[in-house]
């Protein structure tokens, strides 16, 4: 008995084994972990820039692209790209960027996965002479001399988009018109952002009225579920305020279930223009998207290159994004990269 | 009558679930109304049984994990695995309506839910590691699995039949009610009409004296951790199902430790021994009801685990006989501690 059990669990090892591996060569690694694309791990060619990238994970298909046009953009300019996933958890990224700081990689780029907490490994990178560049979030901290340069979205001005639509929309409203929002992951930036903006423009309504707000994490099953609870407990809910596509996607079945029709009996407004949503939008079961644009990779290959070659680089540099009412999607939806 | 029902496992979580309801309905005075609704019951009870299903079918197998003294950490690993597998076979299927491909995607999940189980037990019961160490090694590694498996992306399907198991309505009730009802039955029959419960609870009392008496206890383990894995293979279809996509992140994230929450407030201790199915089912039912009363009272994001926690921490007191005796010693002089072990089964 005690033979055979040793045996299966040799044979059990070797067959998870080969299953794990199987599966990373199928998928091409785009997993976890860090991967590297080109070039032996210590020892560095002098004339290739290399670029350590901490992502902060995979959670939505915006994150997706933004990763596919950095990888790209990296292997277009002839980049060295260092890629690592964190998976959403900021210990991992900070693990990440240290790893960077040994293999002494030209520049580092990160998105924060949350606004605070990263003054000491970025002053360590400092230290370390490797310039930083923060992409699509930002970081709240005084010292603005550990980063050199910050590419991405102003999420204050998306919140603020949203609500200027809204303010349109209902401009002649007389009565109180009820506003659910989803926000994203808490202490995220995007949700503070998106948040803040939002409600800096609809407070010139008194009538535009935010009677619930709770985070969906920014994703679908969350949204969903956080969505379903509001129905139940606000039964005249006239506009949903979802802080990404994938949330806002995640309501619509909720809105669904509950017998109501999403566009018609609730407004919804969401934030990205992922291709789901762009879907979900030219349905008009979405009413009004604010873009995020995630294709910086080849704006960030810029930067990176004028900051290895000594160019003084801007502090901020906006990412170009638009809105998109549901006629808008539908014509723009074939174009679509992402 | 009256002692004799206070003493009863199930009293004082159903105690604490009653008063969680009851809660919501002073707070929200149509929490309790169910209505029919395109062809379906509509209402807040019907949304806790549904999205509470996952964490009941996890709940359960764990249940019995930890009735034989083990601990299974990598269930909530294995949700995301199984659900990222189905989703998987059925994007790259041609039609993905077509019945025979979800059903060929649901035998696969569950097959390799089955064989992470195996593992789970090979080396619980095969090489003796402890169980919590034992199940961390798939609790860390079964994410990366998981993403292997989505290639880290969020898989997005559209398929009819799949989208039945966790968003399909039978006799006017979500379906995945009807099978959290089928996996507790058949696990209340085959524990208790069989004397597999009783080898169960014998190897998590003292696995020495039940080896020494004759009970097989690495196959009862082996087994164990085999149906835990399968439980949560179930809850990963429900999940994924109910969003139509598989994200290997966020999928079935620290289900573990609520349903180690739910074991453990249904009565069942962690030490192993007697064990209360239905206890479970209730304990998994508070953290759900939990979940969404936070979301309906409209507790800000920022202090959600702290209103959790307390809640948590309130219905651990309520639960424990020594707390409750602090305000009963002063009228009782005399408590019989032993009463609890002659207590009924489940």
């Amino acid at each position: 008995m005690r033979k055979r059990l040793k045996l299966l669990t040799a044979v059990a090892v070797v067959m998870i084994m080969l299953f794990a591996a199987a599966c990373s060569n199928g998928s091409g690694g785009g997993g976890g972990g860090t991967t590297q694309s080109g070039g032996g791990g210590g020892s560095q060619s002098k004339d290739k820039i290399v670029l350590g990238f901490a992502q902060v994970g995979a959670e939505s298909g915006w994150r997706t692209a933004n990763t596919e046009s950095i990888k790209q953009a990296a292997a277009d300019a002839g980049i060295e790209l260092k890629f690592s996933d964190a998976q959403q958890k900021q210990e991992n990224q900070i693990k990440a960027i240290r790893s960077f700081i040994q293999q002494k990689v030209d520049v580092i780029a990160f998105s924060p996965v949350v606004e605070s907490g990263w003054e000491t490994v970025l002053q360590e990178a400092k230290e370390a002479g490797i310039p930083v560049v923060l992409t699509d979030r930002a970081i709240d901290s005084d010292d603005d001399s550990l980063y050199a340069s910050f590419i991405g979205s102003d999420f204050v001005e998306e919140g603020r988009r949203a609500g200027r639509w809204l303010l349109e929309q209902f401009k002649d409203a007389k009565e109180p018109v009820k506003i659910v929002e989803l926000q994203g992951t808490t202490g995220s930036a995007p949700a503070i952002d998106r948040k803040a903006g939002f409600e800096e423009i609809i407070k010139e309504n008194p009538n535009l009225q935010i009677i619930a707000s709770q985070t969906g994490d920014f994703t679908r099953a969350k949204g969903k579920e956080v969505m379903q609870s509001f129905l139940q407990a606000y039964p005249d809910i006239d506009v949903l305020y979802a802080h990404n596509d994938d949330m806002g996607l995640g309501a619509i079945q909720a809105i669904e279930a509950a017998g109501l029709v999403p566009g018609k009996d609730i407004i919804i407004i969401t934030v990205d223009a992922v291709r789901d949503g762009m879907q979900a939008a030219a349905e008009g079961k979405i009413n009004f998207i604010v873009e995020c644009n995630p294709l910086l990779g080849p704006q960030l290959m810029e930067i990176v290159k004028d900051i290895v070659a000594g160019k003084e680089v801007p502090k901020r540099i906006a990412v170009e994004e638009s809105t998109f009412t549901s006629e808008e999607a539908k014509a723009a939806l074939p174009d679509r990269k992402y | 009558m009256w002692t004799r029902i206070s003493k009863h496992h199930l009293f004082w979580p159903l105690v604490a679930l009653l008063l969680l309801l009851l809660f919501n309905a002073v707070y929200n005075p149509g929490f309790f109304a169910i209505r029919v609704q395109s062809g379906h019951l509509y209402g807040s009870l019907i949304d806790i049984l549904n999205f509470g299903s996952p964490l009941m079918l996890v709940a359960i197998g764990m249940t019995l994990v930890i009735a034989t003294g083990g601990i299974d950490l990598s269930v909530g690993s294995m949700v995301a695995i199984s659900g990222a597998m189905a989703c998987l076979m059925i994007s790259r299927s041609a039609d993905q309506n077509s019945l025979g491909a979800v059903i060929l995607a649901i035998a696969l999940a569950l097959g390799l839910s089955i064989l992470l189980g195996l593992w789970n037990g090979l080396l619980v019961a095969g090489a003796g590691i402890q169980p919590i160490i034992a199940t961390l090694i798939l609790m860390v590694a079964g994410r990366g699995i998981a993403q292997l498996i989505t290639s880290g992306q969020i898989i997005t399907i559209n398929s009819d039949p799949y989208r039945y198991i966790g968003m399909g309505w039978l006799l006017m009730l979500p379906f995945s009610i009807f099978i959290v009802a089928i996996v507790w039955l058949f696990t209340a029959w085959i524990t208790r009409k069989t004397a597999l419960g009783l080898f169960i609870e014998s190897v998590g009392a003292n696995p020495t004296a039940s080896r020494l008496a004759g009970i097989g206890s690495r196959t009862v383990l082996l087994a164990v951790y085999m149906f835990c894995a399968l439980c949560a293979g179930i809850a990963g279809l429900i999940v994924s199902s109910n969003v139509s996509g598989a994200d290997g992140n966020n999928a079935g994230l620290w289900y573990e430790l609520d349903a180690i929450l739910a074991v453990v407030i249904g009565g069942t201790a962690l030490t192993g021994g007697r064990f209360y199915l239905s206890g479970t089912i209730v304990g998994a039912l508070i953290i759900q009801t939990l979940t969404t009363t936070i979301y309906t009272i409209g507790v800000p994001p920022e202090i959600t685990l702290v209103v959790k926690a307390l809640v948590v921490f309130a219905v651990c007191l309520i639960q424990s006989e020594n707390f409750r005796g602090l305000f009963l010693s002063a009228r009782r002089s005399r408590r019989v501690p032993a009463d609890r072990e002659v207590s009924r089964h489940a």
